[in-house]
């Protein structure tokens, strides 16, 4: 995804054993929403929008996907920072 | 006068659980979302529709948002998949959806709703993981919330009943019953259902009347009609005259006195007549059952149940909070035995974690071990909390739904792996545990003989057991009155197992309904099987059953029973062997 910018992309891996799942989802949107600008979460060739738990979930972000979160404006750099941070944390799975 | 509304009515059902209750009807009604109509609206009539949209959406959230306040505090790690359904009811894909839906095809909310949710669910289709695939319910969920409001039905808050009240319904799901204030309920009684479902074996926990499968219950009777549920005999009276009423006062009454004299003897141990040991063992689900247990003089779990944890949440149960209960359980009943079935989930109780909705035929499908041997590590985890338990007691390993050997080595592959695990992180665990299976399937059943050397005792299910072999779905009310355990190739089925354990040093228990029915007691008893586990309320009645019956003759009755080619001709025969002492009034003298 080199065309992408990276300041405002960042790749993360899925480590939670049932992937993303409602909470996992929920817990995405929820920061999403706070974001001034879009949040979207790109797997392969799909983006979807991070506000929306069932657009999320049809990603089929299984355990160990590669997920890329990207953000339209950098302003919403922490909420990039703070998502990215739940994934590592496996949702606290 | 044939219309007069107060005539007495005497309906005829299935008996779920024993006693008798006389009081008022609460009915619980589950109609109102099941037809959705379709038709267009006007153009200038759009607004009003999106209005009338969005104040359902909102409706439904501040119930939504009312139910999670009221979940206790120790009940709240459950709240999360609520707070998950708070925010899908705003989500782009179903309430931008259906704004956009009815704008641009002027169409009324509900079908809107309905388009919309549909093509939501329609992604999760293509997802590959089962896991993922099964979220579609919760959007389900939070549709049925905003349509019940948009139809203007009003949620049946079952939470909110404020006197003692005997409960008619239709059917009532595990998760209505478990918000059930169980305290206000006399007696359960419903259109649908049989002896083996939830709602029985809530009644029979509770020791309250429960009579079943009386189709038009819910029909018949109105709020607040006085009622009288026979659980004894199946019978709900509604309206009854003067001199039932007289009749049932008193009836309930030496109910009563009989039971309180039956459990008063329950601890003492259960010897036939002719000096063989029985040993009576309790079914349960919740560690709060153990309690009822020892109360009722069981000898031991015979079937711990483990779906309880797995319920009502998104996500798996760790392995510390699995551990935390097997260990309570065991310490609480130690030096008694505690058997811990692995996860069996099933039609009738399907787990929230994993529901199978595009399963045609659940019965049949991927469930128990199939599903366990299909998530190892789920399987693993539930195993390591069972090994380091056995560490604190006495722990006997039952494996569900085994169909043939492959399972079993499998099984004990991951169990050896499990301890190994234990072994090399210094935790405590003890793999020194007998292992048995579940015979619940025909085949495991046919191939006994060879089963027999790979565990260390078989436990026969016998609810699944007869519904796979006589081919019956006992919630089916239209065949159920063709499930019966005494159909003799049932049991030339068990007999069969019995004997091939029996060649090979192995024990045969019995865990299912059947174990606890007085009248296939002196067949048990004939083949052997010294082990009966049921539950608890059920373990006083046949112990003093057990102490009136003569083992060697009913090994004699066996013979004849062998014989037999019909239900009818089976039951005959066990009546006018043991009639007198099977009746035994339970109304006193």
């Amino acid at each position: 995804m080199n065309h992408l910018d990276n300041h405002l992309t960042k790749t993360v891996t899925v480590v939670n054993e049932l992937g993303l799942h409602a909470r996992p989802a929920a817990m995405i949107a929820r920061l999403a929403m706070k974001a001034e600008s879009g949040v979207w979460l790109i797997k392969d060739d799909e983006e979807v929008d991070a506000t929306s738990i069932i657009d999320i979930l049809s990603i089929s972000g299984t355990k160990d996907s590669r997920i890329t979160l990207r953000i339209e404006n950098s302003s919403d750099n922490e909420i990039l920072q703070e998502i990215s941070k739940l994934f590592e944390a496996g949702f606290e799975e | 006068m044939t219309t007069e509304p107060t005539e007495e009515i005497i309906l005829h059902g299935i008996s779920g659980s024993q006693g008798i209750c006389i009081g008022k009807a609460y009915l619980v009604d589950r109609e109102g979302v099941e037809v959705i109509e379709r038709y267009n609206i006007d153009n200038r009539d759009v607004d009003k529709e999106l209005k009338r949209f969005k104040g359902a959406v909102n409706k439904a959230k501040n119930e939504l948002s009312g139910i999670i306040e009221d979940i206790p505090e120790d009940l709240r790690q459950h709240a999360y998949i609520l707070e998950t359904h708070l925010l899908l009811h705003k989500d782009k894909m179903l309430y931008g959806k259906t704004i956009e839906l009815i704008k641009n095809e002027q169409i009324n909310a509900e079908w809107a709703l309905k388009k919309a949710s549909a093509t939501a669910k329609s992604v999760f289709k293509k997802i590959s993981d089962p896991y993922l695939q099964a979220r579609a319910a919760d959007i389900e969920h939070v549709c049925d919330r905003i349509l019940r409001h948009l139809m203007g039905a009003v949620d049946v808050d079952i939470s909110g009943i404020n006197k003692r009240v005997i409960l008619v319904a239709n059917n009532l799901s595990p998760a209505e019953t478990s918000q059930i204030q169980l305290d206000r309920v006399m007696g359960f009684i419903t259109d649908r259902g049989g002896k083996t479902s939830h709602t029985s074996i809530i009644a029979r926990t509770l020791e309250i009347p429960a009579v079943l499968g009386l189709e038009r219950a819910t029909a018949l009777i109105k709020n607040e009609d006085l009622i009288i549920v026979d659980g004894n005999e199946g019978l709900v009276i509604v309206n009854p005259e003067e001199e039932t009423l007289v009749r049932y006062e008193e009836l309930s009454r030496r109910y009563e006195a009989y039971k309180k004299e039956v459990v008063r003897r329950g601890e003492l141990p259960a010897t036939s007549a002719d000096g063989k040991h029985f040993r009576i063992m309790g079914n349960i689900e919740l560690p709060e059952e153990v309690v009822a247990v020892k109360d009722h003089g069981g000898d031991g779990i015979g079937l711990f149940r483990t779906e309880f944890l797995y319920l009502s949440r998104v996500d798996f149960p760790g392995e510390q909070e699995l551990f935390d209960q097997y260990k309570e359980v065991v310490e609480l009943m130690s030096p008694l035995p505690v058997t811990i079935r692995t996860l069996d989930i099933n039609g009738d109780k399907e787990i929230e974690s994993m529901p199978s909705p595009e399963e045609a035929n659940p019965a049949l499908g991927l469930r128990a071990i199939r599903f366990c041997l299909k998530n190892p590590e789920i399987f693993k985890t539930q195993l390591r909390a069972i090994l380091r338990a056995a560490a604190h007691g006495y722990v006997r390993l039952l494996l569900p739904m085994i169909s043939g050997a492959e399972e079993i080595t499998e099984c004990i592959r991951i169990l050896d792996q499990a301890a190994a695990e234990l072994d090399q992180e210094g935790l405590e665990y003890n793999r020194d545990i007998e292992v048995g299976i579940m015979i619940e399937i025909p085949s495991a059943a046919v191939m006994a003989d060879l089963l027999a050397d790979m565990v260390d005792f078989f436990s026969i299910g016998t609810n699944d057991l007869v519904q796979y072999t006589l081919a019956i779905d006992r919630g089916n009310r239209h065949v159920a009155h063709l499930y019966s355990p005494m159909h003799p190739a049932v049991i030339r089925l068990i007999r069969h197992v019995v004997d091939a354990g029996r060649h090979r040093g192995k024990k045969t228990y019995m865990c299912g309904e059947m174990a606890a029915e007085p009248m296939h007691l002196p067949i048990l008893m004939g083949m052997g099987i010294e082990e009966l586990s049921m539950a608890p309320q059920s373990i006083p009645k046949i112990k003093n059953l057990i102490r009136k019956i003569n083992v060697s003759e009913a090994e004699k009755l066996m013979d004849t029973l062998l014989q037999q080619s019909s239900v009818q001709d089976m039951e005959r025969i066990i009546m006018d062997a043991y009639g007198e002492l099977l009746n035994e009034d339970i109304y006193g003298k």
